[in-house]
């Protein structure tokens, strides 16, 4: 599997190709695929087993639109074909829309329950909901097939696995085992009998999984949810999202976070930032409880004589630091003072720090823990 | 880093050293990763057999503290074997005749022997690295900075991309993975003794009185001290009053007893900090300030991304957040600063700082991230560095650099090797981690990984309470057999501090120039302690450590397994 480097337009050299989609002109890179221009030209066609960041597999069939170019007309997936020169696409015509419908159907006649699915309310409208809905998918419309083999009893307190909703795109095995090369889950059998599973079928815990949740963010119906967000029972409609950047190492990933109500509920990758959707087991999993531990400081606190802490005010605790500061520069000199910054917080406190020794102190003591 | 993280995936040839990047940079090492399966070649140089030798073309296993003399082999072979880019080295540095001549002594024989690896292993390493350059990246941490010969070591692998040219061009440089969230944005923005914002040095001519006139007060003439000389000054009772910012210096700093020591001797001790943590419990006045996502601002990242920080919710209680609560102590101190939010100050920041000179929070809003230097609205950013000439204006001096050994080596007393470092699921001193539910199945506590042959010739099985003492102190720590360790070397995190206070043992000797400390080498002795616990051992079992794979014994019901320490 490769690369997509369709996106690749830096590059002054690169070629244009001349298209046309549903009538709006728009140019692609030499090389990219019919689906970037569909996209290019502001047009949507669900893509239920394509992650850009893996290659295109073409097995969900989903992104079919019909292309004509040198006068012959195809049904092509437009996220494996490439694009050419004068290529004219229809992404919505009624034979487009009626097969999606279709396959759809056919992907709804196997799961239990597609209404009462408990995540997809939780979780947001996956993509799978939101095709459903477009095309006016009937869970009925097909005789129901025996559903897929569930997943073993899996209790791990990260990733909640329901595989009714499986429909087997295979992204979470292939961003398991292309991308992040962790190899925790495959794909075993074939046809209607395929599942995802661990290697002998044994808990997350117990394969080589890292948890770092990008399986869940992959997935496109909800089959693999955060079980820590999900069992906050939060309609997703209900949650706000802010972006951000993950509070741990040097790497910066962007994340969202998700509040409910003022409170902090969960995390999930940033799919615009840099990195690319990617965050590993601390960003998914461990970039929020803490926000709101019960342990945190709540107030000022001043010793006491015998070393315990009382609550003290911000007027108080700031007169009595402001007034040790000056003593100490009266009568030792501002170099008797020491600030030390912070490689948490963010740069624009770390500025104020550095100006506040050197100005308000008048010391060039100032360091922060690059060192250790 | 000199460039960016997405080249990675791009390179033909990846030097890693010093680094254990699938825990300590899970997401870089997915671009290595990338770049091993599109081809490249990748040479993992480590003491242990971390997670990442699975995808490595050859592992290096050369002694703690050893990196200078493999490295100055390296450069021996390349130079003898004409391997250097004559060019660049003609074009875009100095000193390559004198260096030249240094590393001659370091033959792949010589060295071989110091480093505990094969000549072969060196003079391989040596001819692919110079064969993939210029698109060979060199990506190293702390594995070669937190020793006492840690500028040393960066020196020798500068001297690597100096010979070869890889430097200033794009899926190549020598790129240090930085630890922090933020520890680049604290260094941007002039959080060194002796930097001013933007690396502008508080001891170069006009440099201090552009500050004076943006800023309109006159500025110390002389340097800053460093944490480390400053608790040095703190003991002999120099230093009156401290001020420490989201910090745990007591548990994050090697020595601890000494850092602890140090802190309790000051007149006055200020902590700000969202949770009350061993540091802010020795304080005089605790200001409870907002967590990441309760402020307002940026952090940059390890290849100078400066990218947005946004409040998602409120700070508990009466927090506040770290820019308000300086802003208030401005006031305090008699110097307003006619600045309201963290955008107020970026704006003054960047109007003073020119490598973040086009950089605005309107902009990050707009375009996402931005690298920097920057100089001005249309610069899009600076995506490797060193492109025509280098960031300093002079040209990249060769380093003739020393062996230098750790400053503490076994003996009879105390006869084991601790490297600390971390791991995947645990962060620093725990303070964020330790919070997160479900952790405590991936690693419930401070484990000691031993070599399985060293463990049973001491008769200590998974799950042992052992003692590890230094010359400096103790900690009591559960036992783990793992190949990661080879025979003789021994490693502890320090995430678990309620328990196990590993910089209890750490090294208290640092390099002479940055003053970084030796976390990565001290040397210990181990004994079985008084104390032993079913838990630790019942926890044990559960465990899989970065890189390790459980045997199919172990994994199909029914069968008889081994107890959970399969090795890859």
């Amino acid at each position: 599997m490769t690369t997509s480097s369709s996106k690749t337009r830096s590059n002054g050299r690169t070629k244009w190709l001349d298209l046309r989609v549903n009538g709006v002109a728009v140019q692609c890179a030499d090389g990219g695929r019919v689906l970037d221009a569909v996209r290019d030209a502001g047009f949507e066609v669900p893509t239920l087993c394509y992650d850009e960041r893996l290659g295109a597999q073409g097995t969900c069939r989903m992104c079919l639109v019909e292309v004509e170019v040198n006068g012959r007309v195809e049904q092509v997936a437009s996220c494996t074909a490439f694009a050419e020169e004068g290529m004219d696409v229809a992404t919505h015509t009624d034979e487009m829309r009626s097969y999606r419908k279709t396959l759809l159907e056919m992907l709804l006649s196997e799961m239990a329950s597609p209404n009462n699915n408990p995540y997809s309310n939780k979780v947001g409208p996956t993509e799978f909901d939101r095709a459903v809905e477009e095309y006016e998918a009937k869970w009925d419309a097909l005789p129901h097939l025996r559903p897929r083999v569930k997943a073993e009893h899996d209790e791990n307190p990260f990733i909640q696995r329901d595989y009714d909703y499986c429909i087997a795109c295979y992204r979470c095995t292939n961003i398991c085992n292309d991308w992040e090369q962790a190899a925790a889950i495959t794909v075993d059998g074939r046809g209607q009998d395929s599942s995802i599973f661990t290697f002998f079928g044994n808990e997350l815990i117990d394969s080589p999984c890292t948890f770092c949740g990008q399986c869940i963010n992959t997935c496109p119906t909800g089959a693999l949810t955060d079980r820590k967000v999900v069992s906050q029972d939060i309609s997703a409609e209900d949650v706000d999202r802010t972006q951000s950047v993950c509070p741990y190492c040097g790497v910066g990933c962007g994340i969202e976070i998700l509040t409910h109500d003022g409170e902090i509920i969960g995390a999930e990758p940033d799919f615009t930032a840099a990195s690319r959707g990617s965050l590993c087991v601390k960003g998914q999993f461990a970039s929020w409880e803490f926000v709101r531990s019960e342990d945190r400081l709540r107030h000022p606190l001043i010793k006491q004589p015998g070393g315990t802490f009382r609550k003290a005010s911000w007027d108080e605790a700031l007169d009595l630091v402001s007034s040790k500061f000056k003593d100490a520069i009266a009568d030792e000199g501002p170099d008797s003072v020491v600030c030390w910054a912070s490689a948490r917080v963010v740069t624009e406190a770390n500025y104020l720090m550095q100006k506040f020794a050197r100005v308000a102190v008048g010391t060039n003591n100032i360091d922060n823990c690059s060192r250790t | 880093m000199s460039n960016s993280i997405e080249e990675l995936a791009g390179t033909d040839f990846l030097l890693v050293t010093g680094s254990n990047t699938t825990e300590a940079h899970p997401v870089i090492s997915l671009r290595m990763k990338r770049a091993v399966k599109n081809g490249a070649k990748l040479v993992v140089v480590d003491p242990r057999k971390i997670e990442l030798t699975k995808w490595a073309t050859r592992h290096v296993q050369i002694k703690v503290g050893t990196d200078i003399p493999f490295y100055n082999a390296v450069a021996n072979v390349i130079v003898n074997e004409g391997l250097y880019d004559p060019e660049f080295v003609e074009h875009r540095t100095e000193g390559f005749d004198a260096f030249a001549r240094h590393v001659q002594m370091y033959t792949p024989e010589y060295s071989a022997k110091i480093c505990g690896v094969t000549p072969e292993e060196i003079i391989e390493t040596a001819r692919e690295f110079a064969a993939a350059a210029p698109k060979a990246s060199i990506c190293y941490t702390l594995g070669i900075t937190e020793h006492s010969c840690g500028s040393h070591n960066v020196q020798s692998l500068g001297n690597l991309g100096l010979l070869c040219g890889t430097l200033g061009v794009p899926n190549a440089g020598v790129n240090p993975l930085r630890g922090q969230n933020n520890v680049q944005g604290a260094g941007d923005a002039g959080c060194i003794p002796t930097d001013l914002p933007g690396y502008q040095k508080v001891e170069r001519p006009g440099i201090r009185e552009q500050f004076e006139e943006a800023w309109g007060e006159s500025l110390p003439k002389r340097r800053g001290i460093t944490k480390i000389t400053a608790m040095e000054q703190m003991i002999k009772g120099r230093v009156k009053a401290v001020y420490v910012m989201g910090e745990n210096t007591i548990v994050s700093d090697p020595h601890a007893n000494h850092a602890e020591h140090a802190l309790r001797s000051v007149d006055f001790l200020v902590v700000q900090d969202i949770f009350l943590t061993e540091t802010a419990q020795l304080a005089d006045v605790v200001l409870p300030a907002g967590a990441f996502a309760e402020s307002d601002g940026t952090f940059a990242n390890s290849e100078r991304r400066v990218q947005r920080v946004r409040p998602a919710v409120a700070p508990p209680g009466e927090a506040k957040t770290d820019v308000e609560i300086l802003l208030t102590l401005f006031e305090r101190m008699g110097k307003p600063q006619g600045m309201k939010t963290a955008t107020d100050v970026f704006n003054e920041m960047r109007s003073v700082t020119p490598i973040y000179g086009g950089i605005s929070h309107e902009r990050l809003e707009r375009d996402g991230g931005i690298q920097w230097p920057c100089g001005d609205e249309d610069d899009p950013g600076t995506e490797y560095l060193h492109g025509d000439e280098f960031s300093t204006g002079f040209p990249g001096f060769f380093a003739p650099v020393d062996h230098i050994p750790p400053a503490e080596e076994p003996d009879d007393e105390y006869p084991w090797m601790l490297t600390t470092g971390r791991r995947r699921s645990t962060y620093h001193t725990g303070t964020q981690t330790g919070q997160a539910s479900g952790f405590q199945l991936l690693v419930p506590h401070e484990m000691l990984e031993i070599n399985p042959r060293d463990a049973e010739e001491m008769g200590l099985q998974d799950g042992d309470l052992l003692d590890v003492a230094s010359r400096r102190g103790q900690v009591t720590v559960a036992t783990r057999l793992t190949e990661r360790s080879p025979r003789g070397l021994v490693f502890m995190s320090f995430a678990f501090p309620e328990f196990t206070r590993t910089n209890d043992v750490t090294s208290d000797a640092y390099d002479f120039i940055t003053e970084t400390p030796e976390f990565k080498a001290c040397a210990v002795k181990i004994s079985k302690s008084a104390r032993q616990d079913e838990e630790f051992k019942q926890a044990q079992r559960r465990i899989r450590l970065a890189g390790e794979v459980k045997q199919p014994t172990e994994l199909m019901p029914g069968m008889n397994g081994r107890n959970g320490h399969g090795h890859s």
